[in-house]
């Protein structure tokens, strides 16, 4: 046997490509490994399309019943109530990135993975597109769903909504992926404080009723929630309008997600490490 | 291809600071195979961690195929292997997809790492289980698939954290011949860790004892034996007055009076290194004084007798009592978690 020396694989190895360029292939590699269940088994994302679509069918009925014929802010009912599905199916998916880990963590997959050179904002951002990519489908398809019944489809806007979401959601992914770490060990923290703040997130956004019928509290408060933002500038993108600040607005709250929740994924990732 | 200088964690549990690994020095030549000895608790796995950079040290440095573990911990990464105590492979994926996806983390193209992977699977003896689910596998299969996905990167430097724990003596076996075998196609330095005696004894070629994070010695196993523990030949007879008469010439002749016990009055042991090549001597010694004994066994040096000379514990019991959940490796894994907290 020859034993291979530190010269040898200094001069063997390649020049290590690095900062964009290696974090687009790291996230790449990460990605495809995540997305491969999900392709592998395409019944559970048209499964999933099931709540949704309830919402619409059922919630969106209800809602214009209570907000009288003339629907909301100038739009027709579920053309208002249909941004707010997509928002939520991109929260509910998203803020679930951390539940796969907890199980990879007891496993050791998690550890083989922490113990490969990959990027530690590419594991996050992987992840968290693996559960963003079935999501596109979804909007996509709830979207044209709802056509038929009365709301005007916008297609680049709502795709332009839904590149926006999907900045939202790498940041809400990294979230959940730093809440999983920090709770490892733990399954039941691991819920109870992702319920705890999806449910009063979503309903202080403006998600399902107006805000501007709740008390005004709520309506202080709904300021401070960057979901508000979202939601806000996804109606205005859904009833297509580009240019406006509330769109503005709501790319600014997706990037600051996305910035925190990455600045936060990555110190968890590292705190762990000490 | 290692080379650390005070090397050191430290971290806190239960409020209190607990010194983990306490200031080690070592060198690995390439080429090497070490095993890192010691019970549960002893700093085994943390020095490991921190060598692969899953653990930041508190102090100390640490280089690792000339890459520093503070400085830059995604080289390390890129140019070792590690196996860990648990399964790395995810049990919802199929064989073929985690190895190909393992070459895909260390940025080989597709083409390589199918090219990798198809080497790999038949050398473990996993051809034929490509397309099965990584759940599907048995215990020994895992491990396997474990060991080639450590080695899709071809690693100047593998690390294995209990490898073979909770595998059965046979699966044991046939994971070291592999390992191995592996070891001379890609001329690679294995450092391990290992609880099991046996294990460290018949394939390292270099041993360092830990205790309470400390190194405690640090040689071949055939010279830690020499140095810190003796063979014991035991004599027996078939009565009291034999067993006397023997006794009487044993300390006459001198030569092994000082490690002469009397077990029982019909037996008689000898405390002494290299206990097969005196044995001649000490029979003709005993035949010529009319003592022959009945029987005569030789138990040879073993790591267990070195641990307790050097700690004056057995390691064999401490991991035993270290070792609630037997030592599987989701229980071992959880106590890392703590580790890495």
């Amino acid at each position: 046997m020859i034993a291979r020396t530190v010269e040898d694989i200094a001069v063997a190895e390649k020049r290590h490509t690095g900062g964009l360029r290696r974090f687009t292939s790291d996230t790449r590699a990460v990605f495809k490994r995540e997305i491969m269940l999900v392709l592998r088994d395409p019944f559970s994302l048209i499964f999933s399309l099931l709540q949704p679509l309830v919402f619409l069918a059922l919630f969106a009925p209800l809602l214009a019943g209570t907000v009288g014929g003339g629907g909301i802010d100038g739009a027709s009912t579920r053309q208002w109530f249909l941004p707010g599905v997509v928002v939520m199916i991109c929260v509910f998916g998203t803020g679930m990135t951390g539940s796969n880990l907890q199980y990879e963590m007891q496993t050791g997959s998690y550890e083989r993975i922490l113990a490969s050179p990959l990027g530690r904002a590419s594991i996050l951002t992987g992840r968290a597109l693996k559960e963003f990519a079935p999501l596109v489908v979804q909007a996509l398809l709830i979207t044209l769903l709802a056509a038929p019944f009365g709301v005007t489809l916008h297609l680049a806007h709502v795709l332009v909504g839904i590149l926006v979401l999907g900045v939202f959601g790498i940041g809400l992914g990294a979230l959940s992926y730093a809440l999983a770490i920090a709770t490892r060990g733990k399954e039941w923290m691991f819920w109870a404080v992702q319920q705890s703040l999806t449910f009063p997130l979503l309903l202080l956004s403006g998600m399902m009723l107006p805000l501007e019928t709740g008390p005004t509290w709520m309506q202080t408060l709904a300021r401070f929630n960057p979901l508000t933002y979202i939601v806000s500038a996804e109606r205005e993108l859904f009833t297509g309008t580009f240019a406006s600040p509330t769109v503005l607005w709501g790319l600014v709250a997706a990037v600051a997600t996305c910035a925190g929740g990455l600045a936060t994924g990555i110190r968890t990732i590292r705190r762990s490490a000490r | 291809m290692i080379h650390t200088e005070g090397l050191s964690k430290t971290f806190t549990r239960k409020k209190q600071l607990v010194h983990a690994v306490k200031a080690v020095d070592l060198d690995i030549a390439p080429g090497e195979l070490v095993a890192f000895l010691g019970p549960n608790g002893a700093g085994k796995s943390t020095t490991l961690r921190m060598l692969t950079s899953l653990l930041r040290p508190s102090a100390g440095t640490a280089k690792v195929v000339g890459a520093d573990v503070r400085t830059e911990p995604a080289l390390v990464r890129r140019r070792i292997g590690y196996i860990g105590q648990g399964n790395g492979a995810g049990h919802n994926y199929r064989v073929i997809d985690e190895l190909h996806v393992q070459g895909s983390f260390y940025g080989l193209s597709p083409a390589v790492s199918r090219e990798r992977a198809d080497a790999l699977l038949p050398a473990l003896q996993l051809d034929g289980l490509e397309k099965r689910p990584v759940m599907s596998l048995s215990g020994g299969q895992r491990r396997r698939l474990d060991v080639a996905m450590g080695l899709m990167n071809h690693p100047a430097l593998l690390f294995l954290d209990e490898p073979s724990t909770g595998m059965d003596p046979q699966g044991r076996a046939n994971l070291w011949e592999h390992i191995t075998t592996m070891r001379e196609d890609l001329g690679m330095t294995l450092v391990l860790t290992t609880h099991y005696l046996e294990e460290a004894d018949d394939m390292a070629e270099r041993v360092i004892v830990i205790d309470h994070g400390t190194v405690i010695a640090d040689d071949s196993p055939e010279q830690l034996k020499l140095d810190h523990a003796d063979d014991v030949v035991t004599l027996s007879f078939h009565s009291s007055d034999e067993a006397e008469l023997a006794e009487q010439a044993l300390r006459t002749d001198g030569r092994h009076a000082d490690s002469l016990d009397v077990r029982t009055p019909e037996t008689l042991v000898i405390t002494t290194d290299h206990g097969a090549r005196k044995l001649p001597s000490i029979l003709y010694l005993l035949d010529a004084a009319g003592a022959p004994p009945a029987a005569a066994t030789i138990r040879e040096a073993t790591l267990d007798d070195v641990f307790l000379h050097l700690t004056g514990r057995s390691l064999r019991e401490s991991t035993e009592q270290d070792t609630p959940a037997s030592g599987s490796p989701t229980a071992a894994n959880a106590t890392n978690g703590v580790d890495a907290a």
